[in-house]
């Protein structure tokens, strides 16, 4: 099993009680909130402690994208990623991802992370996802054509990275006379593709594809569902004739080893809360705009919700239970990552040791413990 | 009473097209809440008109073809359904995103168009005061950002809708976002050829309307070379729903003297 240190960069100076007089941590909570000196001083250490990853022998460092929020810091994640590779030596850099649809200009993603593939010689793994639902009020950009402009601005950034250029890309929605990518990228014939998701059965289709194999990871929902959307990913290997191995299972979770399980809960309890009640609290109409998800799965997700009244808050016991987080004692958290791979073969797993407002200290000796006694067992 | 529904193709896209009254054909151009029931206002109109009121492609149960992936293509098949319904003589009226659309065709051909009757009309944009979100609203705020007197709100609010009806709200709801998303429910070259609408032109807006709000009128009035405005008092979004007793003599005055 691989393992990518993985790190959402949140505010963690947010005022709560001001925050939630807004509609939403997202796209309407007012940057007045947001404090520079703070703000500052939050990414010097969140930089400090994703370098430490290389040190405790993880593979790779995970940053991502999300734009006009509270609950990631990153809009630019290929900024932090730049700065990790002046700080580190041999660990993979993995950007998960940078979000197609959402820009206009796909080339613009194709030679930055040519540049990040030459900076580090050959240590990027390259993510594309279509960001979450509020960045499509966040940015403007039509959630109607989501999935388009991420399939036309994938096979421009391929094709940029793998076809000799000077040559014409015209799609529906990107058209460029002159694709002619300088630099090119360093690993031959282009960095690893992994797509993060949530599960979309559009996007398990489309990464389990022959001519992709992308590994998939599934991000941030109860382990039950880990297990259903990466067998969906199997299953999809298999209908089209081949079997997927573990390199292309993926499961991103928050993560906090603590001496005991009472202890863990104790420690991290509140500060996963923090991370679904607080930092990604928002509206059904922020979470699916329509057409980011087909209308039978949007169809779906109202019905789920009617069914589960009230879910709004999260307790961490819930969150704890039902393997959305994966919190307790070296044991425990072994145990539940193993259940996991049992099921469905994982090979990567990406922890998240700092989420919320979690500090610094207890979420750094947590991912020392998850290096000393988990990760070793499951390699 | 109810106009007589049939399916028309034009091309072969299959839409809905309700029809009631005898005289000089009425097209009514719906908006982005599509065409869920029959107004008393279409009575008023099929009195001494050929109403017709087609629901666009994409809403409640006409066809949705994927080549139609703008306002200006959804223009264009309008006029191939002049076309396909032989229609000569005939008076436009447009609500809101309807509204739009009956602009988008008439700058492209207003040859067989007697009149334009514009009910809070998007497709302009003024800058500084931004349209309404339905987008970000909840099905309660958009309900109550439609009218001025919220008892129509709460009688929306009231409807418990069947699973027939949910399909047609959400994919009407897929199919606005299409096309109002971006630019958020206007075209920025529409303005440049509002001069080519040489028809008369009658301009109705509510004046406490939340969605386009009265401010919209202006340009609207500034670009029709012969626009006249009706501001309609306590009133939101829909005046010919909500204010129907005072939009419905204006609009039949209007549509006597344009059909000299």
């Amino acid at each position: 099993m691989k393992f990518i240190y993985f790190h959402l960069m949140p505010y963690r100076h947010l005022d709560f009680e001001e925050a939630a007089k807004h509609r939403s941590t997202w796209v309407v909570l007012p940057n007045s909130l947001y404090d520079p000196i703070k703000g500052a001083e939050e990414y010097e250490r969140f930089i400090d402690f994703l370098v430490d990853g290389e040190r405790l022998g993880f593979d790779g460092l995970g940053v991502n994208e999300h734009h006009q929020n509270a609950y990631g810091l990153m809009p630019a994640p290929n900024l932090i990623a730049s700065a990790l590779i002046q700080r580190t030596k041999k660990i993979k850099i993995a950007i998960l991802g940078r979000a197609l649809p959402l820009t206009n200009n796909p080339i613009f993603i194709a030679e930055e992370y040519a540049m990040l593939d030459n900076l580090s010689k050959g240590r990027i793994i390259a993510g594309f996802v279509r960001g979450i639902g509020a960045e499509y009020h966040s940015t403007g950009i039509n959630p109607y054509f989501s999935h388009e402009r991420f399939h036309e601005a994938h096979d421009l950034i391929v094709q940029a990275w793998t076809k000799p250029g000077p040559f014409p890309f015209d799609g529906q929605h990107f058209n460029i006379r002159y694709v002619n990518l300088w630099p090119r990228p360093y690993q031959q014939p282009h960095p690893p593709i992994w797509i993060p998701s949530q599960g979309s059965t559009e996007t398990v289709v489309w990464a389990a594809d022959p001519s992709r194999k992308y590994p998939f990871l599934v991000t941030f929902s109860p382990a039950d569902l880990v297990v259903r959307y990466l067998n969906t990913y199997r299953d999809q290997a298999r209908k089209y004739g081949y079997e997927a191995d573990a390199g292309q299972f993926g499961w991103a979770f928050p993560c906090y080893v603590g001496e005991t399980d009472e202890k863990a809960r104790a420690e991290a309890g509140r500060a996963v809360e923090t991370l679904f009640n607080n930092y990604l609290r928002m509206t059904m109409e922020m979470l699916v705009p329509p057409g980011y998800t087909s209308q039978t799965s949007m169809k779906n997700f109202f019905k789920l919700r009617t069914a589960v009244p009230g879910r709004g808050a999260m307790t961490a016991d819930y969150l704890i239970d039902s393997g959305t987080a994966v919190i307790g004692s070296a044991k425990t958290v072994l145990a539940k990552i193993e259940e996991v791979r049992e099921k469905t073969g994982l090979g990567i797993a990406l922890p998240m040791f700092q989420f919320g407002i979690l500090a610094d200290e207890p979420a750094r000796r947590s991912a020392e413990r998850f290096a000393a006694e988990v990760m070793p067992k499951l390699r | 009473m109810p106009g007589q529904a049939s399916d028309v193709k034009v091309r072969d896209v299959r839409i809905k097209l309700h029809r009631a009254g005898r005289g000089q054909p009425v097209l009514f151009l719906h908006g982005a809440g599509g065409m869920l029931q029959w107004l008393p206002f279409f009575d008023a109109l099929a009195d001494g008109y050929e109403l017709l009121v087609p629901e666009h492609p994409g809403f409640g149960l006409s066809d949705d073809p994927p080549f139609i992936r703008n306002i200006s293509d959804l223009a264009y098949f309008y006029l191939d359904f002049l076309e396909s319904q032989g229609l000569k003589d005939f008076h436009l009226i447009g609500n809101s995103m309807g509204g739009w659309l009956a602009a988008e065709m008439l700058i492209r051909d207003r040859a067989r168009c007697k009149s334009l009757t514009l009910i809070s009309p998007a497709g302009l944009r003024v800058e500084g005061v931004p349209s309404g979100d339905l987008f970000i609203w909840s099905p309660e705020e958009t309900a109550r950002n439609l009218y001025h007197d919220q008892s129509w709100a709460e009688k929306m609010l009231a409807i418990k809708p069947s699973e027939e009806l949910m399909d047609i709200l959400l994919k009407n709801r897929f199919t606005v976002t299409k096309f109002g998303w971006q630019p958020r429910w206007y075209n920025p070259d529409l303005a440049k050829w509002l001069h080519r609408i040489t028809q008369p032109s009658l301009v109705i807006w509510g004046d406490d309307d939340k969605v386009m709000p009265p401010a919209y009128a202006k340009p609207w009035c500034a670009g029709l070379p012969q626009a006249q405005l009706v501001m309609v008092e306590k009133c939101g979004h829909l005046p010919h729903v909500e204010k129907a007793d005072q939009v419905i003599p204006k609009v039949r005055e209007f549509l006597r003297g344009a059909s000299r």
